[in-house]
C-alpha cells in the first residue's frame, strides 16, 4: 500500500506491504533518518519519540498507516546546527548528552511539551518527560528544559 | 631513508608512527558499508571525502593520528566513547601538546584492521588516566616531527620554528601541518620532547564542550545500530527465555513462508532468520517453533540457596589484626543484600556484519573491539587481520559491551545469505540475556572499643561472577588467587586505623551470566559497609563524620579519603538530626583510587523516599575537563540511585523477569535530585578514574538518611519502605 505524509517539511510517499509496520522502521530504514532511535519496541522508553501534528508519539508503536496525510517531525527536522530549535540550543548550552542515544527522543518530547505548556514547572516536567536516560542526564535535562522554554518565549516575543 | 627509532618510556616502547595511508584508507572507503543519512555527514562520508596526507607506511600497524589536507587531525582512539566524555578529553590533550585548536581535532574509534588495538577494552574508568601520558607524549612527538620536516621545507633551522593552531612559523615563513605532511613517507622520530607545564595548557583543565555535542543534539547517525552496508538485509535470532535452556530443534516451515524472508538459518545450537526488513525478520522469527531442553527451572529460592556467605569459593581479600570471635557478646552483626541488576542501556546490542570470502567487516557498539576480533577470527578460522571491527559511538556501555560475542552469529548469518546483514537484540532479549550485575549477600560484623570507636570491622560478602569468566583477559582474571577482583571492588575496609579489620569473599558462578555493571561490586559493597558503619556510629552515639574520621590516617594517600569526607560534610552542612521532615545521610567510598563522599537530603513522600539534594566531594586527581567530570558525577549519582532504589530482576519459574522498562523500575526525571553540588579536591598529580567511583556511596547515603528520618534500617536493595 502507498502512504503519503509530510516529514520534516517534505512530502513523502512510501510503498509498503504491511501498513501495520511501525512508523519507526519506515523512518529509519526506508527514509534513512537515523536520529529516531529504537530502544524497546513497546513504547516504554521513549527513544523513538517524534512529533505527529505537534503531538508526542512513540513511533515504535505507531503503525505507518496512521501517518497518512499527517505532518511528522523528527529530530532531523527540529533544527539544524545553523538554525537550532530552542530545545537543541538549550541542550547545547547545558551540555546535556552523555552517550546521547536517548537524547533525540527527549528533545522531541520536550519540544512537544513546550507546544502545549510554554512555561513548564518542575511538576509539569516530572509528569510529562517520562522517557528513560540510562546515563541519567536528568539533572541537566531539567535545566535545559527550563532554558529552552525561556529561549522559545524570547524568540516568540 | 633510514628511520630513526628512539625508545620512549611513556609510549610503552612501542614503535609509533602516524599514518594517513591512501591505500589503507581505501579499506575503509570501499563502500561495503555506509551510513546513508542524506541530511548529515556521516563518519564514513567524512573518511571518504577526506584525502588524507600520506604519513608513514601503509603497513604500519599502529595508527594514531591522521592528518587531512584541511589541516585537521583525526585521532584513531583505542578507547571507545560511550558517554563518559573521554573523546573530548583526548582532544584537549592533543590540542595542547600538538598546538591545535579543539575544532581542528576529530576523534574516532580505531578500527581493528587499521588502528591501535587495545586488548584491555574500554572500561574501569581508565581511558583518560590510561592515555594521559602516552597521548600527550605522542602529540608532542608528532608536533616535533612536523617541525623537523618543516625545517627542511622552509629551509629554516628547527630551533627557530614555532607552532600554533596547526601552523608552523619561523623567519617570516609559514607552513601548515597538512602542507608539511603532504608528501612525507618516512619520518624521523625524535626523542620524546618534554611535556608542557600544566599552567601552559589552554584546554586541559578547562570546561571544554563535548566534541560530540553537535552530533548528539542533531541526531547524526553515529551509533552501532545506525550503521548500514550497501545491499544490507535484516536478521533476527531466537534466544531462549528460560535460563540455561539449550536449543534442541526447530520447525521453520511457517517462518520460511513469511513475507520478505530470504533464509531461515539453522545451526547446531541456534536458529536465526534473514529478511528484507527488520519488521519482516521479527515477524518470521515469531513463527519459528523451537524445542528447548530445559533441565531445571531456577527460582529465587534456588538463587538464595546458591548465593550466600559461607557458600562457594572463599578468599580472604583483606586481613589486619584479629578476627572477631563469634561468642563475643559485644559483636554487632547485620545482613545486607542486593538483587540482580540489568544494564538496560537504551541502545540494544546488535551488529552490522559482512562476510565476504573470508574478509569480515563488523560495525558495532562494543567496549572490546580487540577481543571481538579475536573471537570472530577463531569462530571462522581466519587470521585476525581478516576481521575488521569498526567500533562506533555506544548508546550506553556500562559494562554490557565488554562481551559482544553475538558478532559471531551476525557474521554467520551474513555468510549464509552472501550479503551484509544487520542484527538487533529485542528488548526482552536484552533483559534476559544481559550479563547481569550479580546479586550479593553481605554479613557485616563490628565491635566498638571502650571509647566508642571501631575496634573491629568485618565484611563477609557473597557474589556471583564479575571478573571471573569475563571475556577480557580471562587468564589473568580467573587466576587471580581465586578471588573475583571485580566483585571485590569497594569490598575492602578503607578505614585503616581500625585495628582489626578484614574482608572475606565468597564467590559463586550462577546459572546465568553475571559480569561488569558500572562500578562492579562497588555499589552493593559500599551499601553494606557504609550502612553498617552508620549503625555502629548510632550505637556509639557518635556523629558519623567524626566516627569515620577517627578511623582514617590523616596522611599519605589515606588523607585523600579523609579530606573528601570532611569536605562533603562541610559543604553539605551535614546534620545528624532531621529538620522539618528532612534528614541527611552520609557515606563515602574509595574506588580505583578515587575517593568520593556524599551527603544526601531526603524526605518521605507518599511512603516513597524522595532525594532532594546530593552534595559530593570527589578526588580524582587532575581534572582534565571539569564540566564532564561533573557530568559523570551527576550520572553516577542518579544511575546509582536508580540501582539502589528501584531496580531489580528476579527469577520466576526459570525466567529472568521483568523484560521491559517500566516493570523494570528505574530512576526517571521525577526521581532526580533538583540539586547536585559537586566539589573537587586534587589529591594527585595525574587524572584518576572518574566514571564509576562517585557511584559508590549513594545507596548507603540514602539508606542512612532514611534511618535517621524514620528510625528504620533498610538492609536490602532496592530500598523500599513498606
Amino acid at each position: 500500500m502507498k502512504i503519503a505524509f509530510t516529514i520534516n517539511g517534505n512530502l513523502q510517499t512510501v510503498d509498503i506491504e504491511d501498513g501495520n509496520t511501525p512508523l519507526l522502521w519506515v523512518i529509519r530504514d526506508m527514509l534513512d533518518l537515523k536520529g529516531t532511535k529504537f530502544g524497546c519496541g513497546k513504547a516504554a522508553c521513549g527513544a523513538c519519540t517524534i512529533m505527529v501534528e505537534n503531538e508526542e508519539v512513540r513511533s515504535c508503536s505507531y503503525a505507518v498507516k496512521f501517518a497518512e496525510g499527517k505532518k511528522i517531525t523528527t529530530i532531523e527536522g527540529l533544527g539544524t546546527p545553523e538554525n537550532p530549535h530552542p530545545v537543541q540550543q538549550a541542550w547545547i548550552e547545558e551540555v546535556v548528552p552523555q552517550c546521547g542515544y536517548c537524547q533525540p527522543g527527549f528533545m522531541m518530547a520536550t519540544a512537544a511539551l513546550l507546544e502545549k505548556v510554554p512555561n513548564p514547572t518542575d511538576e509539569d516536567i516530572d509528569q510529562n518527560i517520562i522517557n528513560i536516560c540510562r546515563c541519567a542526564t536528568y539533572y541537566r535535562m531539567r535545566k535545559a528544559i527550563h532554558r529552552a522554554a525561556e529561549l522559545k518565549n524570547n524568540s516568540n516575543s | 631513508m633510514s628511520k630513526k627509532e628512539k625508545k620512549s618510556k611513556g609510549i610503552s616502547r612501542r614503535k609509533f608512527l602516524v599514518r594517513g595511508g591512501l591505500g589503507t584508507l581505501g579499506v575503509l572507503a570501499v563502500g561495503t558499508y555506509a551510513f546513508r543519512n542524506p541530511l548529515r555527514r556521516s563518519m564514513l562520508e567524512m573518511a571518504e571525502t577526506m584525502a588524507p596526507s600520506y604519513m608513514g607506511s601503509g603497513t604500519e600497524p599502529n595508527l594514531w593520528f591522521e592528518l587531512t589536507k584541511e589541516n585537521k587531525v583525526i585521532f584513531h582512539s583505542p578507547k571507545v566513547e560511550m558517554g563518559q566524555g573521554s573523546f573530548t578529553s583526548f582532544a584537549q590533550m592533543i590540542a595542547d601538546e600538538m598546538d591545535l585548536d579543539i575544532n581542528q581535532i576529530e576523534v574516532i574509534g580505531a578500527a581493528t584492521k587499521t588502528g591501535v588495538i587495545d586488548m584491555m577494552s574500554t572500561g574501569g574508568s581508565l581511558s583518560v588516566g590510561g592515555l594521559w601520558q602516552p597521548l600527550r607524549e605522542l602529540s608532542a612527538t608528532m608536533r616535533e616531527m612536523l617541525k623537523i620536516e618543516a625545517a627542511k621545507k622552509l629551509n629554516v633551522d628547527v630551533s627557530n620554528l614555532t607552532t600554533k593552531k596547526g601552523i608552523i612559523s619561523g623567519k617570516g615563513k609559514t607552513i601548515t601541518y597538512a602542507e608539511v605532511a603532504n608528501d612525507i613517507t618516512e619520518w624521523d622520530i625524535p626523542d620524546t620532547p618534554e611535556l608542557k607545564p600544566m599552567k601552559d595548557y589552554k584546554f586541559i583543565g578547562k570546561p571544554v564542550k563535548r566534541i560530540d555535542l553537535s552530533a548528539k543534539v542533531f541526531g547524526d547517525p553515529i551509533f552501532g545500530l545506525d550503521a548500514e552496508m550497501s545491499d544490507m538485509l535484516h536478521a533476527a535470532i531466537i534466544r531462549p527465555s528460560v535460563v540455561g535452556a539449550k536449543f534442541k530443534n526447530a520447525d521453520v516451515s511457517k517462518a520460511e513462508k513469511m513475507p520478505g524472508v530470504i533464509k531461515v538459518v539453522q545451526m547446531d545450537d541456534w536458529v536465526g532468520v534473514v529478511a528484507k526488513s527488520y519488521a519482516q525478520a521479527l515477524a518470521a522469527k515469531y513463527k519459528i517453533d523451537v524445542e528447548w531442553t530445559i533441565e531445571k527451572r531456577y527460582t529465587e529460592e534456588d538463587l538464595r540457596n546458591m548465593l550466600q556467605v559461607g557458600k562457594g569459593n572463599q578468599s580472604i581479600t583483606q586481613k589486619a589484626g584479629e578476627a572477631l570471635n563469634s561468642d563475643d557478646s559485644d559483636v554487632i552483626s547485620m545482613e545486607f543484600t542486593s538483587p540482580i541488576g540489568a544494564h538496560a542501556q537504551i541502545e540494544p546490542n546488535g551488529a552490522v556484519a559482512d562476510y565476504n570470502n573470508g574478509d569480515i567487516t563488523i560495525i558495532l557498539s562494543t567496549q572490546v573491539p580487540g577481543a571481538t576480533q579475536k573471537v570472530v577470527a577463531e569462530a571462522f578460522d581466519v587470521d585476525a587481520e581478516k576481521v575488521n571491527i569498526i567500533p562506533t559511538y555506544l548508546g550506553g556501555g556500562f559494562g554490557r559491551r565488554l562481551n559482544t560475542n553475538h558478532a559471531v552469529q551476525a557474521v554467520q548469518l551474513s555468510k549464509e545469505v552472501g550479503k551484509p546483514i544487520k542484527y538487533i537484540f529485542t528488548r526482552k532479549e536484552e533483559f534476559q540475556h544481559d550479563l547481569f550485575r550479580p546479586p550479593t549477600h553481605h554479613i557485616m560484623k563490628g565491635k566498638l572499643n571502650r571509647d566508642g570507636y571501631l575496634h573491629s570491622l568485618e565484611h563477609h560478602y557473597a557474589s556471583g561472577d564479575v571478573a571471573v569468566n569475563a571475556l577480557i583477559m580471562p587468564g589473568f582474571l580467573t587466576s587471580a588467587l581465586g578471588t573475583d577482583i571485580g566483585a571485590m571492588r569497594g569490598g575492602q575496609i578503607m578505614y585503616d586505623k581500625i585495628p582489626n579489620h578484614r574482608a572475606i569473599q565468597w564467590h559463586t558462578t550462577l546459572p546465568f551470566a553475571t559480569s561488569w555493571w558500572r562500578s562492579l561490586g562497588l555499589l552493593a559493597n559500599t551499601f553494606a559497609i557504609e550502612s553498617f558503619i552508620d549503625e555502629m556510629a548510632i550505637s556509639a552515639d557518635k556523629n558519623p563524620i567524626d566516627f569515620r574520621l577517627a578511623s582514617i590516617t590523616n596522611e599519605g594517600n589515606k588523607k585523600r579519603l579523609y579530606d573528601v569526607i570532611k569536605l562533603a560534610a562541610e559543604k553539605g552542612k551535614y546534620n545528624d538530626k532531621p529538620v522539618n521532615g528532612r534528614a541527611m545521610g552520609f557515606a563515602a567510598s574509595t574506588d580505583a583510587n578515587s575517593p568520593a563522599a556524599h551527603v544526601v537530603e531526603v524526605s518521605i513522600e507518599n511512603n516513597n523516599i524522595k532525594v532532594h539534594k546530593v552534595t559530593c566531594a570527589f578526588d580524582c586527581g587532575v581534572v582534565v575537563n571539569p564540566d564532564q567530570v561533573k557530568a559523570q558525577c551527576e550520572g553516577s549519582i542518579i544511575m546509582g540511585m536508580s540501582g539502589a532504589m528501584f531496580e531489580k530482576m528476579t527469577l520466576e519459574n526459570g525466567e529472568l523477569t521483568p523484560t521491559i522498562y517500566g516493570p523494570y523500575d528505574m530512576a526517571l526525571m521525577k526521581h532526580a535530585p533538583k540539586e547536585i553540588d559537586i566539589h573537587f579536591i586534587q589529591g594527585a598529580d595525574i587524572p584518576l578514574p572518574v566514571g564509576e567511583p562517585p557511584m559508590g556511596p549513594i545507596g548507603a547515603a540514602v539508606a542512612n538518611a532514611v534511618r535517621r528520618l524514620t528510625g528504620k534500617r533498610l538492609t536490602d536493595l532496592p530500598l523500599k519502605l513498606t
